[in-house]
């Protein structure tokens, strides 16, 4: 008999079981930002509690920071008061605490599941929780990594512990190679579309195949992070060469604790003899480029196809295809390369790494945005990838492209600060949602690769071919 | 103790209904953990866009939207599809569910984690079949009804003409029943999880850098 390495890392952080089939795992890793965690510092200081481990939380502000802000910019400039109020008590609670906090002027600041990597604080075997569905990121260095509610984010900080139930096994097994102008995000979003949002759903899902083997770290990145899209709130990576040659490239640690360290994480594999619970095969030559039509991340179809027609399915599938084109402003069999966009947004925990900007710009050179794009934004993940992008000069093939280069944050993945669609607005978006007014209140949003929001934005629309 | 309750049942005939729609982003931006009500299903229910901070009064009511019709706007019951709860893991969805009133929400499946932040708040997540769940839909479509739920014995009851058992385990029942405070249990662990932490540490030291 073998383990999955969701198994593995499961029995490593196991504390107890209860008779009631729960069980208590240890956290290493609690990664805190400004949304959820207020109400779980108020329930602490109710009950009198410190965090149990100081040094294992690590907080940044992302999602209401202003991404036109400078170096001068102090909380005190954020116009929404409400904005600013969440952004001081975070401030506030971790000096109360002493809790380690990139702020809103730090040049590590970031989006917590970009830093968290890029400065070595993911590490290969950790258990990670954030009070954030896209905690799934972690998983692409073999972590036990989830997202998690803030009453849990209040019992992690005064117990070190979460209390679950184990998940199930499943592997995608992701082969070939891909054709050329695909990326890791059509791959991701062409799994969610065939297994449903709700199909990775009591799962924790391991990516494998030769494709995942040969992606970069940013790439498998990419991937771990939306499967919560398709239900999984646990998506993860077995340990290779390449998740040690980066943790090595970004931790501090001292040479000879990485070195007892890697003798570890090489063991962080599925065994060959494990068994999952379900287990999927898919070929990658032949995905096309996906870009969603609807929304829900389910609703997506390759860049040149059709809009579905509702006819063909099922009464209550019918039901929520007609919603969503009416919502989108679309019709049965409309090309989408007949739609017009008005926006374009290249950013969020999915899609920010420098890959995904390299990427991106690589399309722009010597390129302008359409005159029919009111507003393009490329909001780097984190100070890092910004200052790695301007060291590139990508940011000015970017800006000469006609995009606006911003600061790091969310920003238009959920339009929290100043960063949203005014309703009706067509965005072309590398984030991960397309939920109704997700990106603002009755904005329309298609998710898609880096690679397509820039042809987007040169085009004005979707391009028929590549 | 809460361990029966009766409430109209508010049918939302849609699967995939995602925290997003349960509670928009705009009022995550909140630092409370209570007074969301006004913001349940908020691009449904209202017309205008909101802010945090405005109330029900202030705003374009959408009276298309069951939730905003009497008897419904006092419902205890949601009844949904597929999937409820997915996507974002805002505890805000629940919060803004139970200011609300409703104590109830059953769908044929859950967002995991939306499932999970349920039990921490006292809002009863019910898993029922999907013919159980057409069932309820065709009771509960045309006119209003109001059902029981009995969390002890494990059923549904509408008068005598339905009963439908459900599956819901004992330690998640009790959650809903005595509302436990789930930190006090875990802290009387607290020796087990020292020790656990002291033999991860020297194990595993680059942990605790």
């Amino acid at each position: 008999m073998g383990y999955t390495i969701y198994d593995k890392l499961w029995n490593e952080h196991l504390i107890r079981s209860y008779d009631d089939g729960d069980s208590l795992i240890y956290i290493d890793r609690h990664f805190l930002h400004e949304v959820t965690s207020p109400q779980a510092f108020e329930g602490l200081k109710k009950k009198s509690l410190k965090p149990w481990r100081i040094n294992a939380n690590i907080a940044t502000p992302d999602h209401n920071v202003p991404t036109t802000r400078d170096n001068k910019f102090s909380i005190e400039s954020i116009e929404d008061n409400i904005s600013k109020l969440q952004v001081v008590e975070l401030d506030k609670n971790c000096n109360d605490f002493g809790i380690k906090q990139f702020n809103i002027n730090s040049n590590n600041q970031g989006i917590v599941h970009v830093i968290g990597p890029e400065l070595g604080l993911t590490l290969p075997g950790m258990s990670i929780v954030c009070g954030d569905s896209h905690t799934s990121t972690h998983g692409a260095f073999g972590c036990l990594a989830m997202g998690i509610g803030t009453s849990e984010v209040e019992h992690v900080l005064a117990t070190q512990s979460l209390k679950v139930r184990k998940l199930k096994n499943m592997r995608i097994n992701f082969e070939g190679s891909i054709q050329e102008g695909v990326s890791s995000k059509d791959i991701i979003l062409y799994l969610i579309r065939t297994i449903g949002t709700a199909g990775g759903t009591g799962y924790a899902v391991e990516f494998a195949g030769s494709y995942i083997r040969n992606i970069s770290m940013e790439a498998r990145m990419t991937i771990c992070n939306m499967s919560i899209e398709a239900g999984a709130k646990v998506g993860l990576v077995s340990v290779d060469d390449k998740t040690i040659e980066y943790v090595k490239k970004h931790s501090n640690l001292e040479a000879n604790l990485i070195n007892d360290a890697i003798k570890k994480w090489k063991n962080l594999t599925t065994d060959k003899e494990a068994m999952f619970d379900k287990e999927i095969d898919i070929d990658v030559s032949k995905i096309n480029p996906q870009v969603s039509w609807g929304t829900s991340p389910e609703m997506v179809i390759d860049f040149n196809e059709k809009i579905p027609s509702s006819s063909i399915f099922s009464a209550e599938k019918r039901k929520s295809l007609d919603l969503a084109k009416n919502y989108m402003g679309l019709s049965d069999n409309q090309e989408l390369s007949d739609l017009d966009f008005d926006k374009v947004f290249i950013g969020s925990c999915t899609n920010s790494r420098i890959e995904d900007l390299r990427e991106a710009a690589e399309v722009l050179k010597g390129q302008k945005v359409s005159e029919n794009i009111q507003e393009a934004i490329v909001v780097p993940g984190s100070g890092m990838v910004k200052e790695q992008a301007e060291k590139e000069g990508i940011h000015k093939i970017f800006i000469d492209a006609g995009f606006q280069w911003r600061a790091p944050g969310c920003s238009m993945c959920l339009g929290m600060n100043p960063d949203q669609l005014s309703p009706y607005e067509r965005c072309a978006s590398t984030s991960n949602r397309n939920f109704e007014g997700r990106q603002g209140n009755l904005g329309r949003t298609h998710l898609m690769s880096p690679k397509m929001a820039a042809l987007t934005a040169i085009n004005g629309r979707i391009v028929k071919e590549i | 103790m809460k361990d029966f309750i009766e409430g109209i049942v508010a049918p939302i005939d849609r699967d995939n209904i995602d925290t997003d729609q349960i509670i928009p982003t705009e009022y995550l931006k909140s630092i409370k953990k209570f007074g969301y009500e006004d913001y349940l299903f908020d691009g449904w229910r209202y017309k205008d866009q909101g802010r945090l901070g405005m109330k029900k009064t202030e705003r374009k009511i959408n009276h298309e939207f069951i939730l905003n019709n009497a008897p419904y706007d006092e419902s205890k019951v949601l009844l949904t599809r597929d999937n409820f709860g997915c996507g974002s893991s805002r505890e805000h969805a629940v919060w803004a569910l139970r200011d609300f009133g409703i104590e109830v929400v059953i769908a044929s499946s859950f967002g995991d984690i939306f499932y999970n932040n349920c039990f921490k708040n006292g809002v009863l997540p019910l898993k029922l079949k999907k013919t159980e769940i057409d069932k309820l839909f065709s009771l509960s479509t045309d006119n209003p009804v109001s059902i029981s739920v009995n969390i002890k014995d494990k059923v549904i009851l509408f008068k005598d003409k339905l009963s439908i058992d459900f599956v819901l385990d004992n330690n998640l029942a009790e959650r809903i029943i005595y509302g436990l405070d789930e930190i006090d249990i875990t802290l009387k662990d607290s020796e087990l999880i020292k020790k656990f932490e002291e033999h991860r540490k020297e194990n595993n030291p680059w942990i605790f850098e």
